[in-house]
């Protein structure tokens, strides 16, 4: 052998660069790099927001998410108002009248009256919002009597009532409208029910009084709860599955996988022809299965369930990587020279194993997170999700849907939630890949 | 090569238990039973019905005799719908699945490879950024919320165009495929762009590539023969777990869209816990996916010589 | 092989978009809610086979569009105490030209109560001589009090008096069943749409299952003049409300049922809407078993006194039409001449929340704690179900600081922790079987399986064996009108509220008609003409 010339050892240079073997990559290094990437500063700063939106909004938004308005129920954003408190179960006396009159009328109840119709046998009542230009309007009743009181989900809108007098076949013999503007008004019971007054006074004497009813930025959802407040209760939960499962099954799955990698031979080959088998289940159909067959509890939010099936079930994506990890690293000369001089497997793992593979986790933690967040979206959206009432981004997205066309507030701004949330989580993962220029995706075989 | 195959069809038939058994013990865990309904019946035509589905005997004999009849090919007969045989409900709605999830495949592997292929010889232009953004909205963007802005917007088009443009729902015409298939196969195929644009950057930036231009080859006699092929590794090997997602990502299509495929019966078995019909459903899906995986390493295989030889040996 | 599967199907299928209706051709295209369980009707049980059925079949007599009993395979009949007769019409035929004779109903109904068929609705032959006996094992079929006196006279023994049995025989599980068919298919029988033969009509030509059936009118049915339709095309299978109402909006479907979301859009887009009561009535149920806080009567008035059914329903739910719960007995239950409530109405309830903190009080005297346990609130997982619950939990921490788990069971472990009694409330409902106050009344009598709070009241049994031993009207609803007081009066349970469906229906599909019993929606003498 002749001499060898010390050129040799230089790294290679690309594009001016020198081409580093793969080297450990240490914490600081690597944050040092995020911080000098765009999109990983953009991403990062995404995700402190709904963190921050998560943690600090119950303070900065004090509103209950569980309280039910039900006078404001499916409302878009709207302003805070005054309310006038009536009782709806008193006795009144409705006045005979000349022509179709509303008596009372005010967001809790409209008394119509009208006059008889010679040969009528019933009275068909409809209702509509006097600036949509339909005809039919919503079918309240048809009564016998000369009188009707509306209850049905009166809002401080302008209506057109039109009354169809019947005759015994059921033709129409004749037909009243009237425009009738309710003021906002709620229930003694309400008022009391919600802390707006006291309670121990009769009806009566509290009538005529104003209440504030609050504002909803967002508007609420169909229980009349606040929107905001329920985003940011969903935001816990959808935040909560998606850092939490994927943390807890890459933490298995390291371990596992260091395991087997570690041990080699048949226990090696044993444990991993079992997360071969687990890899092998068709999450989806598991995930619902097993959602099911696990179980919630009364008054379990689901969380926790959710949260095991995953961990069950998505093991062995991260003990796979690891175990390779292992096994290339074992190969390693670096590593074997360490073992010649004599250390231990603890020492091992954390000064050579650790850092290896730790970016390597980031990265596939990353894009694991955004997987989870749909995943409980998804387990939401077909009702094997978390338990009523806890709200998250997925369960509220499942009832907005159903009024998506009437109230479609009510899917956008989650909607629009899992969608930056995973939009964010997916760029940031990408930018973690990059600097850690680490490959996620495994060779089959 | 042969061996090697029969080894690995021989450890999906393992595979294929381990899902059963798993599935068999997962549902027995549910409390509740398939035979109780809204209305009480008396205990005697409970112990009736008990017999015919052989729910009477213990847990492990009813498992010796389902993996019996499995073996056999018979998952029995289904709880909710009394006289038809889990088969028959299979044979009926997996090709509806099946037909469904090849075309979104279609659209997801063929938009995925030209779109990645695309953008990366046209990195950091405009087109390449609109691509990619189009691309990250749609992986960020829930199924469902896709599936029913989808078909909003046909009930909307069908309207202003005063004409049936597009079937809303339904099923058993071509046209009742394109759409719900689109929404099936957009987050694949976002994936599938992804994946295939930088895969496609690293090969062009390869050696032997610049080599292959160094000779004076053709931009189209390099693409084709040098770097298509070598891209493509990559996004072969993820067309497997790509396969699984769509074919039992369907749930949500088939529901918004009234499609009669396996995963819209699956989520109201589940509900119904029609014990046979659950079995019946996951071992298929799990068979299925397991021949897929397999069918994948020998495409695997074919594209790139190495693994074959390096394969035979382990 | 995917290729050649896509080819095939590609060929196979010709672009077909369904068209609601086609007037020259009287042809209707409808939405299916999920294919049918089961079209055998020796143990068919659930409205969707129902609704096929009463197209394709038809019992000795059935509802008429007035919602009253008129004729059907039965040409007149006579009932008394003991029992009834029924003389069936010589042109009545089946699909395949041969009569139907007396002997038909004999074999159906014996199969239906046999132990070996285990029907769920063994129970509707109760009035029945020897019914009960039979399914339990006791009797031969053979004992089953039905006779066929020749091939069109049948005669019908009670085991007690049964005022209601006529309008009973309008129901699935009461239609007829030829042996040699049943025999020829064995389990495979009405599986498809080959393997049955038809008395109704219409008769299934095409039944592809989970996506569509295809009913045709039916040559041979004895009044195949009065069926104006030509075809009934059930071309989809979705229980999405909001793919539905799409299809109905895009001119695909004739009818749609609306939901929550839908009536919004139905009202913007100026449909005119339609209502029915289902006659169905849902409602809280306490448990009553001693080892639960709900067993004890001043908490169940605590809850009675904060808990607004009107509240619920027009405020919460905004379906109009849809009844506040006031009774066990909806509106739809018949009485002497009119409707049952009208002759005894129901006490109405204000919310009261002084009274309901005094009652809450005297329960935790009575139980001797200071704060109550969680009370677990029991739902199934349908969104109607849920939202109940829901506002209930809110209610009750609310006003009475009780705090409420929600516990929501797919619906057979519901059914499961029901019937266990793991819960202290639970959100259920309750359609009628047949049309007589006494399908909701014996709901709590102490013997009644379906009776899952086990509420045991010797009071309310006696009054429920009052009713039953007797035929006369004036007896059996003086019962039934102190039922419904002791019901409310035990709080035994909280009426929430009365169903209404609410659907669309394509302005020139005429005649249709949703009787509460034997299978709604009914096309029976449906037509399509185009108005003005």
């Amino acid at each position: 052998m002749s001499s060898i010339d010390a050129g040799l050892f230089t790294p290679l240079q690309r594009d001016g660069k020198a081409i580093k073997d793969a080297e450990p990559l240490a914490v600081p290094g690597l944050l040092n790099r995020l911080a000098a990437n765009a999109q990983a500063r953009l991403s990062f700063a995404v995700l402190v927001a709904l963190f921050a939106f998560a943690v600090l909004g119950p303070v900065l938004w004090p509103q209950s998410a569980a309280e039910q308005w039900l006078s404001d129920v499916s409302v878009g954003p709207s302003r805070s108002y005054q309310a006038l408190l009536v009782d709806p179960y008193a006795e009144v006396d409705l006045p005979a009248a000349q022509q179709l009159t509303a008596v009372n009328a005010n967001t809790e109840f409209v008394d119509l009256v009208w006059p008889p119709v010679d040969g009528a046998a019933r009275y068909a009542i409809y209702r509509k919002l006097a600036n949509s230009d339909t005809v039919a309007g919503l079918p309240l009743a048809t009564v016998t009597e000369l009188s009707y009181r509306d209850r049905l989900q009166l809002r401080r809108k302008a209506y057109v009532y039109r009354l169809v007098a019947l005759d015994a076949g059921g033709s129409a013999l004749q037909e009243l409208s009237l425009r009738v503007s309710p003021v906002a008004a709620l229930s003694v019971f309400e008022a009391q029910m919600h802390g707006l007054v006291k309670t121990g006074v009769s009806a009566a004497s509290l009538q005529g009084q104003q209440v504030t009813i609050p504002a909803h930025p967002l508007g609420t959802d169909a229980f009349g709860r606040d929107m905001l407040a329920r985003l940011i209760h969903g935001a816990r939960t959808s935040l909560f599955v998606g850092l939490v499962a994927p943390l807890l099954f890459t933490a298995f799955g390291t371990l596992y996988g260091a395991l087997a990698g570690i041990s080699g031979g048949r226990v090696d080959q044993y444990m991993m022809r079992f997360a071969d088998f687990v890899v092998a289940l068709p999450f989806l159909l598991f995930m619902i299965l097993l959602r099911v067959s696990l179980g919630i509890g009364p008054g379990d939010s689901g969380i926790n369930t959710i949260i095991l099936a995953m961990l069950l079930l998505s093991w062995p994506g991260p003990a796979r990587l690891v175990r390779g990890q292992v096994l290339q690293l074992r190969g390693h000369a670096y590593v074997q020279a360490a073992t010649i001089a004599g250390a231990g497997r603890g020492y091992l793992i954390i000064r050579h194993l650790f850092p290896n593979i730790l970016p390597l986790l980031l990265v596939s933690l990353s894009f694991a997170i955004p997987s989870a967040i749909f995943t409980e979206a998804f387990l939401s959206f077909i009702g094997m999700g978390v338990a009523p009432p806890t709200p998250s981004w997925g369960s509220l997205c499942n009832e907005g849907i159903r009024h998506m066309m009437s109230h479609p507030h009510e899917l956008i701004f989650p909607a629009l939630l899992i969608s930056i949330a995973v939009l964010a989580f997916n760029l940031f993962g990408d930018a973690l890949r990059d600097v850690t220029d680490v490959r996620t995706r495994q060779r089959l075989i | 090569m042969i061996s090697w195959i029969i080894r690995r069809l021989f450890a999906g038939l393992v595979t294929v238990w381990f899902i059963a058994t798993a599935t068999f013990f997962a549902m027995h865990l549910v409390p509740g039973n398939p035979l109780d309904n809204e209305k009480a019946v008396a205990p005697e035509i409970r112990a009736n019905l008990e017999k015919r589905y052989g729910l009477d005997k213990p847990l492990l004999a009813q498992y010796g005799i389902f993996l019996g009849n499995m073996a056999r090919g018979d998952f029995g007969i289904s709880f909710a719908q009394e006289n038809r045989e889990v088969n028959d409900i299979l044979r009926e709605h997996f090709p509806v699945s099946a037909v469904l999830g090849i075309t979104a495949l279609l659209f997801a592997s063929i938009g995925g490879i030209l779109g990645g292929a695309l953008t990366a010889h046209f990195r950091g232009r405009v087109a390449d950024r609109l691509v990619m953004v189009a691309v990250i909205a749609a992986i960020s963007v829930p199924g469902f919320v896709v599936a029913a802005l989808a078909q909003l917007a046909i009930v909307n088009m069908n309207s202003w165009h005063g004409s049936q443009l597009l079937p809303v729902a339904g099923w058993g015409s071509p046209s009742h495929i394109w759409v719900p298939a689109l929404v099936l196969g957009l987050g694949t195929l976002a994936y599938l762009t992804r994946l295939m644009r930088s895969s496609m950057l690293e090969v062009m930036s390869a050696d032997h590539i610049v080599t292959a231009r160094a000779k004076g080859l053709s931009a189209m006699q390099v693409f084709r023969r040098h770097e298509l092929r070598n891209a493509l590794l990559p996004v072969v090997t993820e067309l497997g777990p790509t396969v699984a997602a769509i074919t039992t990502g369907g749930f949500v299509v088939e529901l918004v869209f009234a499609i009669p495929g396996m995963g819209r019966y699956f989520v109201q078995a589940v509900q119904q816990l029609d014990y046979t019909v659950i079995m019946g459903t996951t071992v298929f899906y799990g068979a299925f996916l397991v021949l897929v995986v397999v069918v994948v390493d020998i495409i695997y295989g074919f594209i790139d010589p190495r693994i074959r030889l390096y394969g035979a040996d382990q | 092989m995917q290729t050649a599967l896509l080819f095939l199907f590609l060929v196979m299928s010709a672009a077909v978009s369904a068209q609601a209706i086609d007037v020259a051709k009287q042809r209707i295209t409808l939405t299916l809610d999920a294919e049918p369980p089961s079209l055998n009707t020796f143990t068919s049980s659930d409205a969707i086979s129902s609704e096929i059925l009463v197209h394709v079949m038809e019992g000795l007599v059935q509802y008429g569009p007035d919602g009253k009993i008129m004729p059907a395979v039965a040409a007149r009949w006579s009932s008394d105490n003991q029992g009834a007769r029924f003389w069936l019409r010589k042109d009545a035929r089946w699909s395949d030209g041969k009569p139907v004779t007396a002997h038909d109903f004999v074999f159906a109904w014996q199969q239906v109560v046999a132990p070996a068929t285990a029907s769920q609705y063994a129970f509707i032959f109760n009035p029945v001589k020897n019914a009960a006996a039979i399914t339990r094992g006791e009797l031969p079929v053979s004992a089953l009090g039905v006779r066929a006196v020749n091939d069109y006279e049948l005669e019908v023994l009670f085991e007690r008096p049964c005022p209601y049995f006529v309008s009973l025989t309008a129901w699935v599980s009461y239609y007829p069943a030829r042996r040699d068919i049943v025999a020829k298919w064995g389990r495979a029988y009405a599986a498809d749409h080959d393997k049955a033969v038809y008395n109704g009509p219409f008769t299934l030509a095409r039944w592809v299952h989970g996506a569509e059936i295809l009913m045709r009118r039916n040559p041979q049915y004895w009044n195949n003049a009065a069926t104006r339709l030509n075809e009934i095309h059930y071309a989809y299978v979705t229980k999405d409300e909001l793919a539905k109402f799409n299809l109905f909006k895009n001119e695909n479907t004739a009818y749609t049922t609306l939901s929550l979301g839908s009536l919004d859009s139905a009202m913007q887009a100026g449909y005119r809407v339609e209502q029915f009561q289902t006659a169905a009535l849902f409602f809280l149920e306490f448990n009553h078993r001693p080892a639960h806080v709900t067993a004890n009567l001043a908490l169940r008035k605590a809850i009675q006194a904060v808990y607004d059914p009107d509240m619920v329903v027009y405020k919460m739910m905004g379906r109009p039409g849809t009844l506040p719960g006031r009774s066990l007995f909806p509106m739809t239950v018949r009485g002497h001449k009119g409707r049952f409530r009208d002759e005894y109405p129901a006490r109405r309830l204000k919310p009261d929340l002084a009274t309901a903190q005094r009652w809450l009080a005297q329960a935790k005297q009575e139980l001797g704690v200071d704060q109550l346990p969680p009370l677990t609130l029991l739902a199934s997982d349908s969104p109607l179900s849920i939202e109940q619950a829901e506002y209930l939990q809110f209610l009750l921490n609310k006003t009475l600081g009780i705090s409420v788990q929600i516990d929501v069971q797919t619906f057979k472990q519901f059914i499961a922790k029901r019937g266990k009694g793991e819960f202290e409330i639970s959100v259920a409902g309750w359609g009628p079987d047949y049309d007589d106050a006494m399908t909701f009344a014996d709901l709590f009598a102490s013997w009644n399986a379906n009776n899952r709070g086990r509420y045991n009241n010797p009071a309310y049994d006696a009054l429920i064996e009052q009713a039953g031993n007797s035929a006369d009207p004036a007896v059996r609803f003086a019962a039934f009108a102190a039922m419904q007081q002791l019901i409310q009066d035990d709080v035994v349970i909280l009426p929430i509220y009365e169903e209404v469906d609410l659907y669309l229906r394509h302005p020139a599909l005429k005649g249709l008609y949703r009787p509460v019993f034997g299978g709604d929606l009914n096309l029976r003498f449906a037509w399509l003409e185009h108005s003005e």
